[in-house]
Parts: structure tokens; sequence; C-alpha cells
């Protein structure tokens, strides 16, 4: 850690810059936030992000369309299923094909729970921030037991490479039923018992009650979206009010938040999980027999034209903007990481908190860099 | 020989301009947009897939981001994000493409500026949209869009000393040298 002393603009007073980053253990991943403080209290921050910027968008424009599956699982390192749905929804947007149902219905179900797995990380992460060591080993248990489906399912543990143009890469193996409701009846009791450890701890309260509050206009002004904007008490999931995939068959709720505090963002999601629940619920006793993938050439030429998906990641608002020239590569690929634009309002979250608090007031947004940087 | 294959064969693409795909509210957006856009000269709706795009001079960029955020029909609260696609080999222009979501009208369009690519230059809607600040930033990075009316466009993924514009199909991608 660095400090340099600089005379202040704002009072008479010295500030003091303390650099926090690019390798600090708490700002998951490598985030450099630069931070002016009066006293204990946090003038202005300077987010500085980009160490991990490797180009995917301009790289996708030298693959083909099929190849370009694995370059998005890179991004978004904990939601990879979610992630690889956004880019093959795009391209079958453009190219007009239907996915079989089953496919659909293993595409929402795997993505359900790897949002599971996604909130079980933040949870556990949280934990830690807040310095409680425990949480960390529950939500690491309850995720492994998400990973171990994967593993059974897509081959991989993290890049599955299992979503695909038009489908899924394979069906699932004979027990995936039997697994899937097996790991919902233990996710049931985990989520529980998560929530029963950490929520109502009071000194998990006294540190994220009140701390780092952003209300709804400000949020969404910030470009803010998922459970961080929920937590501001606005309703807004993609899933909802923009149905995707086959979301609209099923019956879940959204939890919104009050306060748009810490708490809140943290509590948004313990409650997503149990959502998220009873969607694959739902989902694991309708699933229909049949073909996994619609037939779609091996060298996918979409024809030109250009199409915006929006899909609700574990993070937020994950778009997609494809342009097409009619070849087999892509002419250019957007990508709208939810995680970048949440991360530009922890210039407003953090403003008068203390400097103690900035650890857990950027832990509470759950930003992955791999999807900020690209 | 099957013939219920849903797949267009190679020859009958189908042209993706599908008028029927775009819904209710997106039918009705589309019909207020045409009465409000009428008075700014070079404007142009049209429909791609389910998206209403509204095609406007850099000029009156500014004002009619205001008009679509702050007019109560409209109510454009969210810039989901600003991307530039690099048209400089065959048309000389650089496209920006603003997507915009009205989380409480529930409706979605985008709106297309075309710059010339000598000199890439377009107001900023980030007194409009805070969250245009790092996309904007991103747009200077790595394409080298001037944004007017705002300052601090200072690297935000490249790192400080890096020259030139990565983005752009121009830029020597493959063949960079080892250090």
């Amino acid at each position: 850690m660095q400090v340099h002393q600089q005379v202040s603009e704002h009072s008479d007073a010295i500030d003091l810059m303390v650099n926090m980053g690019p390798q600090h253990p708490s700002t998951h991943g490598v985030f450099r936030l630069v931070i002016w403080v009066d006293g204990e209290r946090i003038v202005k921050v300077e987010p500085h992000i980009g160490y991990l910027h490797r180009g995917s968008e301009k790289i996708c424009e030298s693959e083909q369309y099929n190849q370009i599956v694995t370059l998005f699982d890179r991004l978004d390192y904990v939601g990879n299923l979610n992630s690889e749905l956004a880019f093959c929804l795009a391209v079958e947007k453009l190219t007009e094909t239907a996915v079989p149902e089953r496919a659909e219905y293993i595409r929402v179900i795997l993505c359900e729970l790897n949002r599971i797995a996604s909130h079980m990380l933040f949870y556990g992460v949280y934990g830690l921030d807040a310095g409680a060591t425990t949480p960390m080993l529950y939500g690491f248990r309850e995720r492994e037991r998400v990973q171990e489906l994967f593993e059974s399912v897509t081959g991989a543990r993290m890049m599955h490479n299992y979503i695909r143009i038009g489908g899924v890469k394979e069906d699932v193996p004979d027990d995936f039923h039997k697994n899937v409701l097996a790991l919902l009846d233990h996710l049931k009791g985990g989520v529980d018992e998560c929530d029963s450890l950490l929520s109502q701890n009071e000194m998990f309260l006294a540190r994220t009650k009140g701390v780092g509050i952003i209300n709804g206009e400000d949020a969404l002004d910030y470009g803010v979206t998922g459970p961080a904007l929920r937590a501001s008490g606005v309703i807004e999931d993609v899933r909802v009010t923009d149905p995707y995939s086959i979301y609209d068959r099923f019956d879940f709720g959204i939890p919104v938040g009050s306060n748009g505090d810490c708490w809140d963002r943290y509590y948004v999601r313990v409650e997503e999980m149990r959502e998220s629940i009873k969607i694959v619920e739902q989902a694991i006793s309708n699933i229909p027999k049949g073909e996994i993938s619609a037939k779609v050439r091996r060298i996918i030429r979409p024809p030109a034209g250009e199409v915006f998906v929006r899909t609700e990641s574990p993070r937020g608002d994950l778009g997609v903007f494809l342009v097409s020239d009619g070849s087999d590569k892509p002419y250019r690929v957007k990508v709208r990481p939810p995680s970048f634009a949440n991360l530009q309002a922890l210039e407003h979250m953090l403003e008068d908190t203390y400097i103690a608090d900035a650890v857990l007031v950027l832990g509470s947004i759950d930003i992955i860099m791999g999807e900020v940087d690209r | 020989m099957m013939e219920s294959s849903n797949i267009p064969s190679k020859r009958e693409i189908k042209v993706p301009m599908v008028r029927e795909c775009l819904d209710q509210r997106g039918e009705n957006l589309h019909k207020i947009l045409k009465e409000s856009i009428a008075g700014f000269s070079g404007a142009e709706i049209s429909v791609s897939i389910d998206m209403v795009t509204l095609r406007i001079d850099s000029v009156d960029l500014a004002e009619v981001c205001e008009l679509l955020k702050y007019i109560e029909k409209f109510g454009f609260d969210y810039l989901s994000c600003i991307t530039v696609v690099d048209y400089e080999e065959k048309q000389e222009i650089f496209e920006m493409v603003y997507h915009l979501v009205s989380i409480r009208r529930h409706h979605k369009m985008a709106i297309k500026v075309s710059l010339p690519s000598n000199d890439p230059t377009v107001p900023s809607v980030l007194s409009i949209w805070k969250s245009a600040d790092w996309f904007e930033r991103e747009a200077h990075d790595l394409f080298g869009i001037k944004f007017e009316g705002r300052e601090n466009l200072s690297p935000l993924l490249l790192f400080e000393e890096f020259e030139g514009y990565p983005g752009r199909k121009s830029y020597p991608f493959h063949d960079y040298g080892e250090w």
C-alpha cells in the first residue's frame, strides 16, 4: 500500500491518497482503486481498470461463430454458461434458428444452477470481505455440489463450451434427472443454512446496513443492473421484462430491496438463489424428450444484419450486439458487460463512507474483472 | 428428399428485416417516435428484427437524447451500451450505436450516428446518462472517437503510452512484435 500526501482542494486539511491494488486480495481480480481520504472519510475515488484487457471483442472478429463460444466462457468466468447463452441467442436470432425444446430446458436448468453457484461464490467471498471466515467454507461447499453436476454434464468445471449455436453440445447423462433432484434438496438446505449463518449476524448487519447507499434513480442513471439495481428497489429482471429463451414459462419472483445499501445487495442475491431453485424445479419436472440441437451448418454464415440481445447474467444485464456481413466471421461483436457498468457506480456508492467500508462496498457489487476488461 | 427442412438453403437467405417480429411495445414506440422525430432533418426510422432503430445526424444527438430521456412517453432512463462499428474501409465512416432501454415504459431502441472517419467527433451524452462515461472512454481508447463537451478521456482499458487504435479494422492485429 502506498501513501501520498497532497494539499486538499476541499479544506485546509491534508488529503491522503491511498492506493489499493492492482494486486490486493480484496479487489476480486486485478483492479486498482485510488482513494483520497480526509481522516477516515473518503473524499474521492478513482477506479483504474484494464489490467485484464485481452481484446476479446477484436479476437471475435477473426474467429468463426462456433469458435467464439469458447471466448465468451472466458469473459464472466464465474457465470460461464450464462455468457455462452447470450452469444448463442444472438446468433440464433440472426439466423432465425429454432432451438429444440429439450435443449432450451437443459439450458435453463444449467444457467440457473450456474446463477446459484455464482451467488454462492459471492456469498462466501462477501463473508470474507466482512471479516467472517466461516461463510466461505459453507458457500464453497454448496458451489462444489453444483460444479460436480456441471462436470458430469459438460465435462468441465469452469470453461464448459457446452451451449452451442442451435442447442447444446450433447445430451445430458442418464442420471441427470436424479442428480438434479438430489442437488436441489441439498441446495435448499444449503441456502437456508447459509442464510441463517450470516444474514442476521449482528456484526455483519453493523458493517453492511446503511453503507454504500445508492437510490434507484441514480443506479439506473449509472447503468447499474442485476441484483445491485434490484436492491435499490427497481423491479427489473430481463428474464421477466424482456424474456428470452423459455423464461416466460416459469413461475418465479423478483427479489427487490428497499434501501439500496450493501446488505440489500447481499440479501437480494440470497433470495435470488431460492427463486432459481424454483425455476430449476419447474424445468426438471417438465423437461421433454427429443432433439438437443437444431440442424445448423458446420460453418455458420448468418445473413447480413445486426442484432442486440439482452440476457440476465448473475451480475446483471448482459447484452451482445452482433453485426454480420454475411461471411463466416462476425463483422463486429460488442459485449455489454454488467460488471463494467456496475463498477461505474462505485464512485457514487463510496461517497461519504469510511475507508474501512470501501472493500465491503466493492464486494457488494460482485464484479468479475474478466468481464469488465474483456 | 426431405421436404420439411427449416433451414434456408444457401441461395435463398431470409432477409432479417422482418417487421412481424416487432412486438406490441415495439410497434407503439415506432408510432410515437415517428411523430416526435419529424422535426429533425435527416432522421430516419427503421426496424431490424425486433429493434426500432433511429438514424440521426451527429449534431442532433444531444437534443434527441434529451428528448428521449425526459419526455414521459419515451422515458429512456437507461443507456445500455455504446458501440462503435468500423466501416472505414468501405464507406469511410464510423457508426456509433446507442442502445437505450426504458425500464419504466418497457421498450428499447437504438440510435445510430455516422461519423466521417477522418474526423470522428460526436457530442457527449454524459450529461444525460452517467453510464455513458466509461463507454465513451472505451470508444475513445479503442477507436479514437472524440467526444465533445466532456472531460477526462484518459485511457481506460489501454495503458498511457499505447499508440494507435486497436479496435479499428485497420490496426495490424496479427503482426505484433514479441517483446
